[in-house]
């Protein structure tokens, strides 16, 4: 599905990923797990386009195409979606309208026609249902006025209305209280599917006792420094951050 | 553009990313006008110059009773008394008004049209490309139209079916010489020969415009349009309009207004009186899409504007809908006067500035009457060098009790090197009213437009989604297709405002 060789990027000069390699198959979900500060978020942006992120090394395979020669419109109509940490507010526009324009924008890019606003009603409606989320939501501006919480599901929602191959969920956890964590992970675990693999962004295991992943890895300063099965969150969160530090410590003593 | 902070950490802008920008702003800027075509024709045109007897001789052309003659007159010696305004926030040459011509017509064999067949080929053709076909066969179904080419009315449409409702629809010219009572009674009721140095200029040398009467208790059964066009060089388009809604009478009114590229600036003052008398309405809706200048700021029309709505009865109710997106400079202030009790004003408003585009617009709002109701609510969008200004003024008279105002002033910036500003006037003398006034100014953000992007919306896309958004609840009042046009007008002039 994707693979990632040697990525490093930085923002306004700063190097924030310093050589990411990751690769990950079909239908696989990946958490990439972290301190504050490590690059777990500089590596959705990137992963996602955005263009304050500056790559200045490595490469991108996704789908066997060249990812980061693509504007982020592009990734995103080749399957690529993250749902934001932060989502961003769009006054005087619908959800409903917001998000016709996008899967429409992604049918078209693969030469199917575009659904009109009745046959795009039909299918939100449907798509609201399966992550169970208030039909209100369709009618409501994006994200304007929306909790923390109810942000997140709308993120979750738009996952769902535009099929990705790839979705990233940066830190969809954040925020939330426990029932809010269920609801969104719930929305997840519906969407998972051998067709579509996941990186799932995470400073806490909490979220992975929901949406339980294939691969765990573990950034430190923008490199990965640690992999492995879904016990190695839980090894984390019962001995915190630092052994990991120390370890990559050793490793990098070489430089 | 959100109040809220959603700021991704880091996501700021980059020289790399700026420079980009740039560069995507400099080929999306080079969409040109689309109206900026001239048309060939034989004209007959004054010289250079405004005196008395250039006046004469305008109003001999149309061969005016003596009443408007001295009307003119009397508004042309006004004027040299009168100074130009220099309060409003924008900054231009000094107009030379000797170096404009103040008469331009296509040449006619015949002065009266018995039909359109007559109108000239060119004129047709004119309209036809701009949108407005005038021949029977093309109208638009449920909109009449008068078409205003330079200095004279060329053609109005569906004039049959509105005269056997009562409703008198025709160029102003025609209904000097139709129902001059009428023109008597109202001419300058509303905006006074001497209001302000503009009106003054146009009272004194209007050519040509709109009059549209809609008799008691009629609702008028379709929407009433005027198309302005100018299109003769160093012309100034003075054109009057007066609208007058009897006693329960309802009409819908469209106004669309576009000019040829031209190097030189082009002066346009108009002047719109509305009347409404007990119970009557008029919503009055503008698409100003006049030529704005170059990217530089070259050539453009100046737009020197009063309109004005006197809700002289009660429970009448004026309108104004505008979406400013041309001119080189706007200013202009459609305003109610509120006199009838129970009346009530309305201003939705956007005005874009891109470019060198300036833009000192707003409304007034003069409460008189008890219980009377005010709304406005203002967008403004600056993008490029564009500046950009918001005036108001809202007056509550002793006697208006309970008068009640709500104003809402939106500013949206597109870059770094635009301006938006407000001057709001606020005088309340009456203390059973009350007045309120909201302002917010905000930036299309970076992350709105990635938010967009990371969905599959393409950056153009994704501004003119952004700025729909915002100006949502003025184009929510302007009739179908006047909000697609506005909307894809607002998308054209602002292509390439954001990389």
């Amino acid at each position: 599905m994707i693979e990632i060789v040697n990525l490093h990027a930085n923002v306004e000069g700063n190097e924030i990923l310093r050589g990411v390699d990751l690769k990950i198959g079909s239908g696989e979900v990946h958490a990439v797990m972290g301190p504050n500060g490590s690059g777990k978020s500089t590596l959705a942006q990137v992963l996602a386009g955005n263009e304050a992120y500056e790559v200045t090394e490595g490469s991108v395979s996704f789908l066997g195409q060249d990812l980061l020669e693509m504007p982020a419109e592009e990734r995103a109509r080749l399957g690529v979606f993250m749902a934001f940490q932060y989502p961003v507010e769009i006054p005087g526009i619908s959800n409903a309208y917001f998000l016709q324009a996008g899967l429409n924008e992604i049918r078209k890019s693969h030469g199917l026609d575009e659904l009109d606003a009745l046959e795009f009603r039909d299918l939100l409606k449907e798509k609201m249902d399966l992550v169970a989320i208030d039909p209100k939501f369709a009618d409501r501006p994006v994200n304007q006025g929306f909790s923390g919480g109810e942000k997140k599901r709308n993120e979750i929602l738009q996952m769902a209305v535009l099929e990705p191959k790839l979705a990233i969920l940066d830190e969809s956890d954040s925020g939330l209280d426990i029932d809010a964590l269920r609801i969104v992970a719930d929305g997840v675990n519906r969407l998972r599917s051998p067709q579509r693999s996941m990186i799932v962004v995470t400073h806490y295991q909490r979220l992975l006792n929901y949406i339980v992943p294939d691969f765990v890895h573990v950034l430190w300063r923008g490199r990965i420094v640690k992999s492995g099965g879904k016990e190695l969150a839980l090894e984390l969160e019962a001995k915190g951050y630092d052994w990991i530090k120390e370890e990559a410590a050793v490793g990098a003593g070489a430089e | 553009m959100s109040t809220t902070k959603d700021t991704i950490p880091g996501a700021e802008y980059t020289g790399t990313r700026v420079e980009q920008s740039t560069r995507e702003i400099e080929e999306m800027a080079n969409q040109s006008y689309k109206y900026g075509w001239a048309t060939e024709i034989e004209s007959e045109t004054f010289e250079p110059g405004l005196n008395e007897d250039i006046i004469a001789r305008l109003s001999a052309k149309k061969e005016e009773p003596a009443w408007l003659l001295d009307w003119r007159i009397k508004a042309f010696r006004q004027w040299q008394t009168l100074t130009e305004p220099t309060w409003p926030n924008v900054s231009y040459p000094k107009i030379d008004y000797q170096s404009q011509r103040y008469y331009s017509a296509p040449k006619r064999e015949k002065k009266q049209l018995s039909s359109l067949d007559e109108v000239d080929k060119e004129l047709l053709e004119t309209f036809e490309k701009l949108g407005i076909p005038l021949d029977e066969q093309k109208r638009l179904a449920g909109v009449a139209v008068d078409a205003v080419f330079d200095s004279v009315s060329v053609a109005t449409t569906h004039k049959e079916i509105l005269k056997k409702k009562g409703i008198i629809f025709c160029s102003f010219s025609e209904a000097v010489h139709e129902c001059p009572e009428l023109i008597q009674k109202y001419l300058g009721s509303v905006v006074p020969a001497n209001d302000n140095f503009f009106a003054a200029l146009n009272s004194a040398v209007f050519s040509d415009g709109s009059f549209c009467y809609i008799p008691k208790g009629v609702k008028c059964p379709m929407d009433l349009s005027t198309y302005f066009r100018i299109n003769a060089a160093e012309t100034g388009q003075f054109e009057r309009t007066l609208i007058i809604s009897d006693e329960g009478a309802y009409v819908n009114y469209l106004e669309g207004c576009t000019a040829p590229m031209r190097d030189e600036n082009q002066l346009h003052a108009a002047v719109v009186e509305l009347v409404a008398l007990d119970n009557a309405t008029i919503n009055y809706s503008t698409v100003q899409n006049w030529y704005a200048g170059d990217k530089t700021g070259k050539g453009g029309i100046y737009n020197f504007v009063t309109k004005r709505g006197k809700c002289q009865g009660v429970n009448s109710r004026i309108s104004w809908t505008q979406v400013e997106t041309g001119s080189a400079i706007t200013w202009k202030y459609p305003s109610c006067l509120l006199m009838g009790d129970n009346s009530v004003g309305e201003f939705y408003s956007v005005a874009v500035s891109n470019n060198y585009q300036q833009a000192d617009t707003g409304t007034k709002m003069i409460h008189m009457g008890r219980n009377t109701k005010s709304t406005i609510i203002s967008k403004t969008i600056s993008a490029g060098h564009g500046n950009n200004s918001y005036r108001g003024q809202v007056m509550v008279m002793p006697k208006a009790a309970n008068a009640r105002n709500y104003t809402q002033c939106d500013s949206l910036l597109i870059g770094n090197q635009c301006g938006a500003h407000t001057f709001p006037y606020i005088e309340v003398r009456n203390n059973t009213s009350s007045v309120e006034h909201e302002a917010s100014t905000s930036k299309i953000s970076e992350d709105q437009l990635f938010y967009c992007k990371q969905r599959g919306i393409g950056t153009e896309d994704a501004i003119s989604m952004v700025v729909n958004g915002f100006c949502k609840e003025v184009f929510d009042h302007l009739p179908m297709e006047f909000a697609v046009e506005a909307s894809n007008l607002l998308k054209v002039s602002l292509e390439g405002s954001v990389g």
